[in-house]
């Protein structure tokens, strides 16, 4: 404990002096031994309590999408008139109903559980598109600089300076709107995100010492980029992403909620609020609970980006190592005087 | 001034030229208007009177003289559904759209101003802390979702405000409230965050010591310099308010042009949306270009760095 108190103190100084000396720079890529760091991560994460539940509410929410409707794919589309429009909290019809049931009658709770296997199969996918491709080339782009990394700016500008819900009501009015479809449309707008940070991080690790050494030895440029330059950068972007899963979400259920989306019968969240839309009045838990669902993920991977975020910065990892009555007192004294 | 003006208009001119071809390539994409336009059992002799009337006949590159032609005299052809003017259709919808974003904005933005200092004078004080709870939440609350609560709460259960529509002051209060959220949470961010630093610099220290009251400090000195870079994050928020306007003017019958272009993609109305998403586009221009200037006049710094870049 004494230690992890006296070295922050130490890094501390590093960024007050404006320019880190370069003696002391953590060497980058190679760390301190990749399974210790795994480790310490997990103990850092089981230290915040707020990360540590977001997690868990994760890995929940998660599994109830890869396992769920596995159980309750038939009970989602059970339709028993009898109990339509039942209202939530009360057991009186069995457990499947304790969130109440929709006006055919069908168990709200199932079919939350089955929608969150298309969300997350929407989300996940668009996601992982955009960050291979985005940070792959933006990478490529910052370590070559010149030309590639212009042209490369230039379109991700162009991606960005329009809104992307236009885009993607413009491409799914084009192409019909189906699951493969809004995954193409939400990466392609997404890529620029990873596109200009793995540039910027890129662009500024060409020029470090440890990357001029691998190239004095002759290595070639994408055994560099994935030795030397992906390694260090990825941190970044995996938290990027974290936050991305958020965006990405959001976009997919706005557009499900608009009528581009998702199409019935088959069912995402989005989707569900935007059918209990014209309940409202009579039967208000079919749009607000789809829309809990979705906020509750969302702040769950905001708050696991937040937390990531500081985690994987060498430089600010000693803050969660802290106490927190101590993390408290030592924020406003480092940010009064930067 | 003019130089860094005219590097502006160019860069920025290069998404709406790709969004004018782009619009112009999915028209093509979507096939032959013939078969969407004229009935099922349309003969093939009036499938050609249609094609050659409507030029389609002609080879691409005359087609697409003809289009930027009918871009610029605003010629997008007529509705399906009214048979109205397209782009008449267009800018009717648009000042609709105009208030909202307007008045969501410059509420945007005195609000973040005012808690985003508030929230700066003490960091990790209770402030600060409610700002940053605010902006985590405007990140993770879908905009429909936040409408919908709002109409159940406000509209349906306690009966204060319309449901929708735009009569009467009332029917304002739910989009703009939905709108603001996210541009508020943001900007509250980076107005703080720039304050902090601003607050901490040596010009502060110089202001505070010859007696300078902190209201006056905060508004005089540190605000002037804070205040750039939410200006450009501004900006950015009301290019991606556009996203919010679909949404939210969708939910509340606002008559706007996200309203428009959802409708008239519903109902393949194409004409109409061609000419709602240009207009859209050549807003978000005008837009930039603006954000650009107020920038380079509000600091210095800005103009030579980037007119030479």
């Amino acid at each position: 404990m004494k230690s992890s108190i006296t070295e922050p103190a130490a890094e501390d100084q590093l960024p007050a002096d404006g320019q880190p000396l370069p003696g002391k720079q953590p060497h980058p890529g190679k760390g301190s031994g990749k399974q210790d760091g795994n480790l310490t991560l997990l103990r850092l994460l089981l230290k915040d309590r707020f990360a540590a539940v977001s997690a868990l509410v994760l890995i929940i929410i998660g599994l109830t999408a890869v396992i769920g409707p596995v159980l309750m794919g038939d009970l989602a589309t059970k339709q028993n008139l009898l109990f339509a429009n039942k209202a939530p909290f009360s057991l009186a019809y069995g457990w499947e109903y304790v969130l109440g049931s929709d006006s055919l009658g069908r168990s709200m709770l199932a079919r939350l559980v089955v929608a969150s296997r298309t969300t997350f199969s929407v989300a996940l996918p668009a996601v992982a598109a955009a960050l291979v491709i985005g940070s792959l080339w933006g990478v490529w782009a910052g370590y070559h600089r010149g030309w590639r990394e212009n042209a490369s700016m230039r379109i991700a500008d162009v991606i960005m300076s329009f809104p992307s819900l236009l885009l993607a009501v413009v491409v799914l009015y084009v192409f019909s709107p189906s699951a493969g479809n809004i995954v193409l449309i939400l990466a392609l707008t997404r890529i620029p995100i990873y596109l200009r940070t793995a540039r910027a991080e890129s662009a500024e690790l060409q020029s470090r010492t440890f990357v001029d050494a691998a190239r004095t030895f002759g290595a070639r440029p994408n055994a560099i980029i994935g030795r030397h330059v992906i390694p260090v950068v990825l941190p970044t972007l995996l938290t990027l992403a974290t936050l991305e899963f958020c965006y990405v979400m959001l976009a997919e259920s706005s557009l499900s909620f608009l009528g581009i989306g998702i199409q019935p019968p088959d069912v995402s969240w989005g989707l569900m609020v935007s059918q209990g839309r014209q309940y409202l009045q009579t039967a208000w838990w079919l749009s607000i609970f789809p829309g809990v669902a979705i906020v509750v993920t969302t702040i769950a991977a905001n708050v696991l980006a937040a937390w990531l975020r500081i985690a994987t910065d060498p430089a600010q990892r000693w803050r969660l190592a802290l106490p927190r009555k101590r993390l408290i007192v030592r924020i406003p004294v480092k940010e009064a005087k930067p | 001034m003019l130089i860094y003006l005219r590097k502006r208009i160019v860069s920025s001119a290069l998404p709406l030229v790709v969004v004018i071809v782009g619009v112009f390539a999915l028209a093509r994409m979507t096939g032959n208007p013939a078969s969407l336009y004229l009935p099922l059992n349309a003969s093939q002799q009036m499938r050609d009177d249609f094609t050659a009337r409507n030029g389609l006949d002609q080879p691409l590159l005359v087609q697409m003289a003809d289009y930027f032609g009918g871009v610029l005299r605003l010629d997008f052809g007529q509705s399906l559904r009214t048979g109205q003017d397209a782009a008449a259709m267009a800018l009717r919808a648009f000042p609709a759209t105009l208030q909202l974003a307007a008045t969501t904005m410059v509420l945007a933005v005195l609000l973040a101003l005012v808690v985003g200092c508030w929230a700066a004078l003490k960091p990790n004080g209770v402030a600060d802390r409610i700002s940053s709870f605010v902006s985590m939440a405007a990140a993770s609350i879908p905009d429909f979702w936040l409408a919908i609560v709002g109409i159940w709460v406000f509209a349906i259960t306690l009966g204060w405000l319309p449901t929708s529509g735009v009569s009467g002051a009332g029917a304002w209060v739910l989009p703009i409230a939905t709108l603001l959220l996210r541009p508020f949470g943001v900007l509250v961010q980076i107005v703080r965050g720039s304050m902090v630093s601003a607050l901490s610099e040596p010009y502060i220290k110089l202001a505070r010591s010859r007696g300078a009251g902190e209201l006056r400090m905060v508004t005089h000195h540190a605000l002037r310099n804070a205040a750039a870079p939410a200006l450009t994050v501004a900006g950015d928020l009301t290019v991606g308010l556009v996203n919010g306007a679909v949404v939210v003017e969708t939910i509340f019958g606002w008559p706007g042009i996200g309203k428009l272009m959802i409708d008239s993609i519903l109902q393949r109305d194409f004409a109409v949306l061609q000419a709602a998403v240009l207009l859209t586009a050549v807003a978000i221009f005008a837009l930039n270009i603006l954000i650009d200037m107020g920038y380079a006049l509000l600091d210095a710094r800005v103009r030579p760095v980037t007119a030479r870049a």
